[in-house]
């Protein structure tokens, strides 16, 4: 029993001792929570290249794994998202990012299905004309209201 | 009549680029590289750990900078082609063993031969990363003013050597 208590008091003591030294921890595990973050954010926006249909966050690709390493040094160096961006977009091409920018080679990517939509639009808007323009048809004579009379029965 | 072609000719449209697309490879990613200049490094040398190798050290040539390691399946296939190359004395060939060990790569050139006027090596891939290797081997054709004029993704073949780099060194080298 005794025994007990005085290991009880060590650990008590210890762990009044490790204190001080969580509180000098607590710093860098704020801003390594906020790269950690930037990191995530970062990695899935970013198409690892060696398996090209994941995400760098998915990849177990061993190049996935190196530039998710470098993307946290730059993270931690303070870089901002635009600026990490562009440096992976610098050596890899636009191909690096899930959403490709608008430009020349995408504009196609980007409009066409803008292109698509009022292509259709504009056609079912002629249809719709010229079926309005066709002659409304005639009238239903006696005889034949009496047949349809007939059959409806 | 006319117009139910219309549906089929936008089908026979979208065939021909849905085949178009079963010829191109998506593992070919066009490099942002291309014109600019080779990114600046220095590395030890493969043969001689203590000297280092520029990419300003071959201003003044047109030279191809092939990334290459021991591990890599499509290099043993195109190992021969960049050894029969060196030997024709058309282009000088640099190497960059690329995440690799030196014991290994030394011992893969050595039972293969070793096209390289010399090796640079690049162990923890951070050079490759600044080329913007994915998929080794990759080879870059580098002009006498250390640019890059293009880049083979996978391996060198004979025919890629034949209709687009060899052309493309001589014409580089007339400059």
């Amino acid at each position: 029993m005794r025994k007990l208590s005085l290991s009880g008091l060590v650990l008590a003591m210890a762990l009044l001792l490790s204190v001080p030294a969580w509180a000098h921890e607590a710093q860098p595990l704020q801003s390594d929570v906020a790269v950690e973050a930037q990191v995530q954010r970062l990695s899935s926006q970013l198409r690892c290249l060696v398996c090209q249909n994941q995400t760098l966050a998915d990849s177990h690709a061993e190049l996935a794994q190196d530039l998710l390493q470098e993307i946290r040094e730059m993270a931690s160096r303070g870089m901002a998202d635009q600026e990490i961006i562009d440096y992976l977009v610098a050596r890899y091409g636009d191909f690096v990012r899930y959403k490709p920018p608008l430009n020349k080679t995408t504009s196609l990517l980007w409009l066409g299905p803008f292109a698509l939509l009022i292509a259709g639009g504009l056609g079912l808007l002629v249809m719709l004309r010229r079926r309005q323009s066709m002659a409304p048809e005639a009238p239903l004579s006696a005889a034949e209201a009496r047949k349809v009379s007939e059959l409806l029965k | 009549m006319k117009r139910a072609l219309i549906p089929f000719a936008i089908f026979i449209i979208m065939v021909g680029f849905l085949f178009k697309g079963l010829f191109l490879n998506p593992r070919e990613v066009p490099s942002p590289l291309v014109g600019k200049p080779a990114p600046a490094f220095s590395l030890p040398r493969l043969d001689q750990a203590e000297k280092t190798f520029a990419p300003k050290d071959m201003l003044g040539q047109v030279w191809l900078f092939n990334v290459w390691a021991s591990w890599c399946g499509a290099c043993r296939d195109e190992h021969p082609i960049l050894v029969a190359l060196a030997k024709s004395g058309l282009v000088p060939v640099v190497g960059m063993d690329y995440k690799d060990t030196p014991l290994d790569a030394k011992q893969w050139l050595d039972e293969r031969g070793n096209p390289y006027l010399l090796s640079a090596v690049d162990a923890d891939g951070r050079v490759g990363i600044d080329y913007g290797v994915y998929g080794v081997p990759e080879t870059y054709v580098i002009d006498k003013a250390g640019v890059i004029a293009y880049k083979q993704i996978g391996p060198v073949t004979v025919e890629a050597l034949r209709n687009d780099i060899l052309p493309l060194v001589k014409r580089l080298q007339a400059q």
